[in-house]
């Protein structure tokens, strides 16, 4: 499995190779996705729910993604520390810790199809932590069939809780580090954010939990096997044509953003950035070439 | 481009001391590794990390034992794993010469931080210089 994500995480066309051999919409999997600010607690969370599901009877995989640097492309993955899974079978976790290498959006982009492969392998729960994030990295929710939003007390006002982006795509609320002062207030935030939200939006719980102690972790499983139960039984059809969706859209963003970077440094992107230079040329014409370069088929013949 | 090397650094022995692997953690993420840090973790942990994390290179930080570290190299080669190990901390000589033995590359406490960002590029292949 190791050796797998490895070969995912690698290329591109090993990831095409994998996903021709596995079925990518993996109806019995569930993704659970945890975002949140650096250091809100995420990886202990994680941790913590990961023993409780393991004791539980559970079979748990977890991808754990921290930012990779821009200037060296080196990464300190950290993650794992707080997940020991403390002498729970082993055969029963996977624990993976990515990169974003270079993506923005707080995962990277192996880590959506190392959700799906194994999810396609079997693995009936996937955890997907993403890295530290704050308003607008909302990939996970694409990605993920839950999410969870983590937030601490004393975090942010309503004003903060009405900004658009993360506060949007949280389906259980998490407010970890419970113990601190503020918790009311943040809770009283959450809540009026929530009923301001309209009478057809789907129900959004907040669970108050202290991760380091355990405290509240048995009431968030609850709400995540609430919330799968319902997934599950209701159009689960659709949300396999979504996530379908989510998969076929960030394989195509791949695909061209291959292609583009590879004519970018070809001769044809060299002779477009010199024709700016000179003044010969504007930048939404050498666009719509380079767009007609890019999809022109291999013998050179251009489309109609 | 996509040669992205990857190291495990876990620590063998049962103290708090978390200066030393920290520093090198740092060290090697600068000299473009992920670096995968887990703490005080058992034989069979590690065992679990390097397959999982399928890891190019594993460094052991040993805290005074080292027939923990032995094992460890032991388990990783029983598991079928035949990455190279490096290990530092405080390895007295005789410790030293013992986990040479396993084809381990030992850096005692004085080693400098190049040194060892140069080893992990050998030991994964890479060329020496960044």
């Amino acid at each position: 499995m190791g050796r797998l994500l490895t070969l995912v995480e690698r290329s591109d066309e090993a990831t095409a190779e994998v996903q021709r051999h596995v079925d990518v919409g993996a109806p019995g999997a569930c993704i659970l996705g945890i975002t949140g600010a650096p250091g809100a607690g995420k990886s202990t969370l994680v941790g913590a729910l990961l023993r409780h599901a393991l004791g539980a009877g559970h079979r748990v995989a977890v991808l754990a993604v921290d930012p990779s640097s821009p200037f060296t492309r080196g990464a300190l993955l950290g993650d794992r520390v707080r997940m020991s899974p403390g002498g729970l079978p082993a055969a029963d976790v996977f624990i993976r810790s990515l990169a974003t290498r270079g993506q923005e959006g707080g995962l990277s982009h192996a880590a959506q199809t190392c959700a799906a492969v194994l999810a396609a392998c079997g693995w009936p729960w996937i955890i997907v932590e993403t890295v530290g994030a704050g308003q607008v990295e909302v990939d996970i929710a694409a990605t993920a069939d839950i999410t969870v939003v983590v937030l601490n007390p004393g975090w942010g006002d309503e004003i903060q809780a009405h900004k658009a982006g993360m506060m949007e795509i949280g389906d259980i609320f998490v407010i970890n580090k419970a113990d601190r002062p503020g918790l009311m207030d943040t809770r009283r935030h959450l809540e009026l954010l929530l009923s301001s939200r309209g009478a057809d939006a789907p129900d959004v719980s907040i669970v108050e939990t202290v991760a380091t102690g355990g405290q509240g972790i048995e009431a968030l499983w609850r709400e995540v096997m609430a919330c799968k139960a319902v997934l599950f039984t209701r159009a689960p059809s659709l949300r396999r044509r979504r996530r379908l969706e989510h998969l076929l859209g960030d394989a195509l963003d791949a695909h061209v953003a291959a292609r583009m970077q590879r004519l970018l440094s070809s001769e044809a992107g060299a002779g477009a950035v010199a024709r700016l230079d000179q003044g010969s040329a504007h930048l939404p014409e050498l666009v719509d070439e380079l767009v007609a370069a890019m999809f022109q088929p291999p013998d050179g013949t251009k489309p109609d | 481009m996509n040669e992205q090397r990857r190291i495990l650094l876990a620590k063998t022995g049962l103290d708090g001391h978390w200066r030393g692997p920290s520093v090198v953690a740092k060290a090697l993420r600068d000299g473009g590794f992920e670096v995968i840090m887990i703490g005080m973790t058992t034989v069979d942990e590690i065992v679990q990390a390097a397959l999982d994390e399928d890891v190019d290179l594993v460094g052991l930080s040993i805290g005074g034992h080292v027939e923990v570290a032995e094992r460890a190299v032991l388990a990783l080669r029983e598991a079928g794993i035949e990455r190279p190990v490096f290990a530092g901390g405080v390895v007295p000589p005789w410790a030293r010469k013992r986990l040479e033995a396993q084809g381990v590359e030992v850096y005692p406490p004085g080693s400098q931080l190049p040194d060892i960002v140069a080893a992990a590029r050998r030991l994964t292949g890479l060329s020496a210089a960044q």
